[in-house]
């Protein structure tokens, strides 16, 4: 499935929702659901700190496709990084360069990538969009 | 008009509602709302007496002189200050603490010297320090808290001693909202001889400041957090330290007479107060201090004090009873600000969900992560409360708080 596929999929999903607290309850049952990081890759080197929440990311790349990680100590973060990581797992770091991630608008999560949130999210896909870059130049 | 009702009246932000649920506005400790007499006054300020201050003869240029000094004449009797050469117009309680740490550090501070702060510090009573020792090559040192978040005052006795040039000190911490024996701190730094600057970020708000009869040497507050403009601020400072002090900033209505060889400065207060200043932001503390006088006077101010010990008794007794939830600072000498964690849960989840609930809390570092290191965490939940809060939002808070831990765990 392409990058606008996984995304088309996930806004299908939350069109369901009409109350915010029915879509917390979801994002935050997404989180429980995510296998959590072992604690030997939550090292520094893949730390990514806010000031609300702190996030890790790991990334490896197999047949030229990548694949992500990643934890947060924060129910919810951990939640949309989840839908984050279904949308760019297994995919070519050209078509994760060239995505704009117009989902998380549409399911109405934007402010959770607003810089004054500083939970990491922000700052976890301009790790990603690195790694994308890091292995494309490969 | 003596009720709470009446005072939030008189707030035009607490009436409205945010994903269409009433806002329960609980960040006072980092901006408090503003009532109608200050929204007035920058309105009118800004629609017709908008011209700068203490340098025109014309008479939009007096109005605004006039505004700015009343503020500063409102100032000074709010805190019993001596006079108005003892009130300088910052941009708040961060700029008039780098203002001493600057000033009075370049003039005082050497190498070997030392600077004591307390653990419970805000940031910006701790970064104008460090920065102030290393540039003198002198040495910072901390006054610790103990486990309930209470100053361990008998460490005193080993840090103060000839070296410490002066203690910089939380009146209020941010965090834990108790409040401190600053005079305890003050006389025991005085009997050395060191000066001695209080944070009054939250105290200004929540206990009767009176600087003459504390006999700090210095006293920094924001107005934003005590119902005024945001970016205006007051640094209070005694006469003969302030004189001694070279300029912080140096450009226009700071200075006597300029040549390229040497200049003089104005006299205080201007001295510190170079270029334009945020002249209609500091003239409207004159109704944000009124406001916050006649909340805390009189009649009025016995409902309000009513209120808050409602409150705080509700507040403490419902955090206590609530299944892993830990409370900070939970000591008797304490203002209606909780800061807490909930087993299971991350403050930014709670505060997350809250929001959609129409709460607004404060969660995270909180500008004190010396003090988030000591109690072993790395984010708090922070709900503040200001007196035009009612113990009805005290237990709605309660109640939602409930509903997205069960959500969350």
């Amino acid at each position: 499935m392409s990058i606008q596929e996984v995304e088309n999929q996930i806004i299908e999903e939350f069109s369901i929702f009409t109350d915010w607290m029915d879509k917390y309850e979801y994002i935050i049952e997404l989180g429980k659901s995510v296998p959590v990081l072992e604690e030997r890759f939550k090292t520094e080197e893949n730390l990514i700190k806010g000031c609300q929440s702190r996030v890790w990311l790991g990334c490896r790349e197999e047949d030229g496709k990548l694949y992500f990680t990643a934890d947060s100590d924060a129910i919810i973060t951990k939640g949309i990084i989840s839908l984050l990581i279904r949308v760019y797992n297994g995919q070519t770091p050209q078509a994760i360069l060239n995505s704009d991630l117009s989902f998380i608008e549409a399911i109405g999560l934007q402010e959770n990538l607003s810089p004054t949130r500083a939970n990491g999210l922000l700052s976890m896909i301009k790790q990603i969009r690195m790694y994308a870059l890091a292995f494309e130049n490969k | 008009m003596n009720t709470i009702e009446d005072i939030r009246a008189r707030v035009p932000a607490l009436a409205q509602t945010v994903y269409g649920k009433p806002l329960v506005y609980l960040d006072n400790a980092a901006t408090a709302q503003k009532p109608v007499e200050v929204i007035e006054l920058l309105n009118r300020m800004n629609s017709g007496i908008n011209a700068n201050v203490h340098r025109a003869m014309y008479k939009l240029s007096d109005e605004a002189t006039n505004l700015y000094e009343g503020a500063r004449e409102r100032v000074r009797e709010f805190i019993n200050a001596p006079a108005r050469e003892n009130i300088i117009f910052t941009s708040g309680a961060t700029a008039a603490i780098n203002l001493v740490a600057q000033s009075f550090c370049t003039r005082y501070l050497k190498s070997g010297d030392s600077v004591v702060v307390t653990e419970d510090s805000h940031h910006s009573n701790i970064v104008p320090w460090q920065l102030a020792c290393e540039r003198a090559g002198a040495q910072l040192k901390v006054l610790h808290v103990d486990d309930n978040g209470e100053w361990r005052m008998e460490e005193l006795d080993t840090l103060l001693d000839e070296r410490v040039k002066i203690v910089a000190a939380a009146h209020i911490s941010n965090v834990l909202g108790i409040i401190n024996p600053i005079e305890e701190l003050i006389s025991k730094a005085h009997a050395l001889g060191i000066p001695v600057l209080i944070d009054g970020a939250q105290g200004i708000v929540h206990s009767k400041v009176d600087v003459t009869a504390l006999d700090c040497d210095f006293y920094a507050f924001s107005a934003h957090k005590v119902y005024g403009e945001t970016g205006s601020g007051i640094l209070y400072g005694k006469e003969a330290l302030l004189d001694a002090m070279p300029p912080y900033m140096g450009g226009g209505d700071m200075v006597g007479t300029v040549t390229f060889e040497k200049t003089t400065y104005a006299p205080l207060p201007l001295k510190f107060e170079a270029g334009t200043p945020n002249f209609i932001g500091s003239a409207a503390l004159k109704p944000a201090l009124d406001f916050a006088y006649e909340i805390h006077n009189g009649e009025l101010g016995k409902v309000v004090e009513e209120s808050e010990r409602e409150i705080v008794a509700f507040m403490k007794s419902a955090l206590q009873e609530m299944d892993g939830a830990v409370l900070y600072g939970n000591v008797e000498n304490k203002i209606p600000l909780f800061s807490f964690n909930v087993e299971g849960c991350h403050p930014g989840d709670i505060a997350q969900i809250l929001d959609k609930m129409g709460i607004a809390v404060r969660t995270g570092l909180m500008c004190a992560e010396p003090l988030m290191s000591r109690f072993g965490v790395t984010s708090m939940v922070r709900a503040s409360f200001a007196p035009y809060n009612t113990l009805d939002e005290a237990k709605y808070f309660i109640s939602s708080l409930k509903r997205v831990v069960g959500m969350l765990r």
